[in-house]
């Protein structure tokens, strides 16, 4: 018997987004994405390349937050952007809306002339998602983040990219969005957001009454892997010993499985 | 012969500046902003400014003060405090005219186009985002080549960020205008300085011309001095932003403008009034005084 928490299965959904990439950067924002790429460069892929956040490129895997051992590059905020039109990336942001279509809002809140919530600013989303492959990472799932029409389009759906053209289109590739409850794609009818998992724990229902737009939903839908023990072990005792992951998805709950 | 002295104080600085210009600041968000330059335009009487920065404490400090007719941005953050109070308070109470939002790569873009004296730089960014509804003045431009599939392809024609004066800060430069950082990260500054018509370089140190490469890698001289009209020295000039190696953020003093700058208009005045009534010398003997209050209260 394995006891594993909602935020384990997070992060092993995120090491599995990043799992087939290859050798290309991988660019958590985020706490719950940064332990996921760690998690998976120390399992199912160990080529990736990952930074500091800042400006090094690291050749160990540190735990969260901490200091690089061994310098393996120079990646400064220029070179980024220089990576993110090479292609060779893979960045998963935080989004305050999401829509049906795909499309990411982290811009402001109401009319942009007149914001009734300023946020961050569009950031790297609009180059990000028409040049790298794009994740999304949700830690709380519910009808204000999953809306039918994001307010600001900042980061691009798939939808948007074709109607744009094959310059937007050709190197759009949005390819998970993870939430506390489920894992999506943006593979449904029409390039609409598609259900692929449900964690351990949720049902379905629940991913239909936390979202606020039809969902392309499966005859089938599969439920969330449980992280390995292998993957705990990691989690646990060397990527995040002190448990920041609980304040993202706090729910130190102890599920069991047989 | 030497080439010429280009030193100044930061009020000479200001002395150059006019209503009404377009000034870029160089960093990126909580990091080596021209923090001492920023505060002394605050002590100025100019105003109707269009700032073009990736935005930090220098964004949210000139929107509170009612000194931005536009400005151009990507982002807006203290990083550690994800959303800038003021800059938000500004944007919610649609106290800025003009607002420019761009992607934070068609920001390098716009720079380097106005760097290279040209109308714009065509990239994939801002294609099929609100970035292109908000900013309907930005075109697309179509690509004169077939790509492999035969198409030509419609891609974003970034406008040159065209700047009338760039404020940077680096760690050292000597007297003619030759500067490195030597931190990790040279952030933009060196776009900041070739778009402008003007640039003014503040900097931890002034130090002789042999001293900028006796303990750090030539590759970290940035900035020359042809692209430099003005030099400050301003010791600490960057806080509370982070100017590694010389200080780290300072983390506690960010906090508390935060608290002031999202708190009630009262809180706001009694920051105003403590660290920033004065001049710099002022300032930094407020920040001084702040850090020994705070061990006192320990």
């Amino acid at each position: 018997m394995t006891e594993f928490s909602r935020a384990d299965v997070c992060a092993a959904a995120i090491a599995d987004a990043f799992k087939d990439d290859g050798e290309i950067f991988a660019s958590p924002m985020g706490m719950l994405p940064m332990l996921g790429v760690r998690l998976a460069r120390l399992t199912s892929n160990p080529d990736l390349v990952i930074s500091d956040g800042e400006s090094l490129f690291l050749a160990g895997t540190p735990p969260l937050f901490a200091k690089a051992d061994v310098v393996e590059g120079w990646i400064p905020f220029r070179r980024v952007f220089d990576v993110v039109a090479y292609g060779k990336r893979h960045v998963m942001m935080g989004a305050t809306q999401v829509d049906r279509q795909g499309n990411q809002n982290i811009s402001a809140i109401g009319d942009f002339a007149q914001p009734k919530r300023q946020l961050l600013g569009s950031r790297g989303a609009p180059g990000n998602t028409v040049n790298n492959r794009t994740s999304y990472w949700v830690p709380k799932h519910n009808t204000r983040v999953f809306v039918e029409n994001v307010d600001i389009v900042s980061g691009v759906g798939p939808a948007r990219a074709k109607a744009a053209g094959p310059g937007a289109s050709k190197y759009n590739d949005i390819h998970r969005i993870v939430t506390n409850l489920a894992v999506f794609d943006v593979k449904g009818a029409d390039d609409t957001v598609r259900l692929l998992s449900v964690h351990p724990g949720v049902t379905v229902e629940e991913i239909v009454e936390a979202t606020g737009f039809v969902l392309d939903i499966p005859a089938d839908v599969p439920t969330t892997r449980e992280p390995s023990l292998e993957e705990l072990i990691i989690i646990r005792e060397v990527l995040d010993p002190k448990g920041l992951r609980f304040r993202e998805v706090p729910e130190p709950v102890a599920e069991v499985s047989s | 012969m030497k080439p010429r002295d280009k030193q100044m104080t930061i009020d000479e600085v200001v002395a150059q500046l006019s209503d009404g210009m377009t000034i870029g600041i160089g960093g990126w968000g909580p990091r080596r902003k021209p923090m001492a330059l920023v505060r002394a335009i605050l002590r100025s009487d100019l105003k109707d400014l269009t700032i073009v920065s990736w935005g930090g404490a220098d964004v949210g400090l000139l929107a509170r003060a009612g000194k931005i007719r536009k400005v151009v941005y990507a982002f807006v953050s203290l990083d550690s405090i994800p959303l800038e109070p003021n800059f938000q308070r500004a944007r919610q109470n649609g106290t800025i005219p003009e607002v420019v939002e761009l992607d934070e790569g068609m920001f390098q873009t716009g720079l380097y186009a106005a760097a290279q004296r040209l109308p714009f730089l065509p990239m994939r960014a801002g294609l099929g985002s609100d970035v292109l509804v908000n900013n309907a003045w930005i075109k697309t431009v179509a690509s004169p080549y077939a790509d492999e599939n035969g198409d030509f392809e419609e891609l974003t024609a970034v406008p040159a960020l065209k700047l009338d004066v760039a404020l940077v800060h680096l760690n050292r430069a000597d007297v003619h205008g030759n500067a490195t950082y030597l931190g990790p990260d040279p952030y933009f500054d060196d776009l900041f300085v070739q778009a402008a018509d003007k640039a003014f370089v503040s900097v931890e140190q002034i130090v002789d011309t042999a001293g900028l490469t006796v303990d750090t890698p030539v590759q970290r001289l940035l900035i020359s001095r042809m692209m430099v009209d003005g030099v400050v020295e301003t010791p600490n000039g960057a806080h509370f932003t982070v100017c590694t190696p010389d200080y780290e953020r300072d983390e506690k003093f960010q906090k508390a403008y935060a608290a002031a700058a999202g708190g009630s208009d009262e809180d706001w005045a009694a920051f105003e009034e403590r660290f920033l009534s004065g001049d710099e010398a002022a300032y930094q003997a407020a920040v001084v005084a702040f850090h020994t209050e705070l061990e006192g209260a320990k």
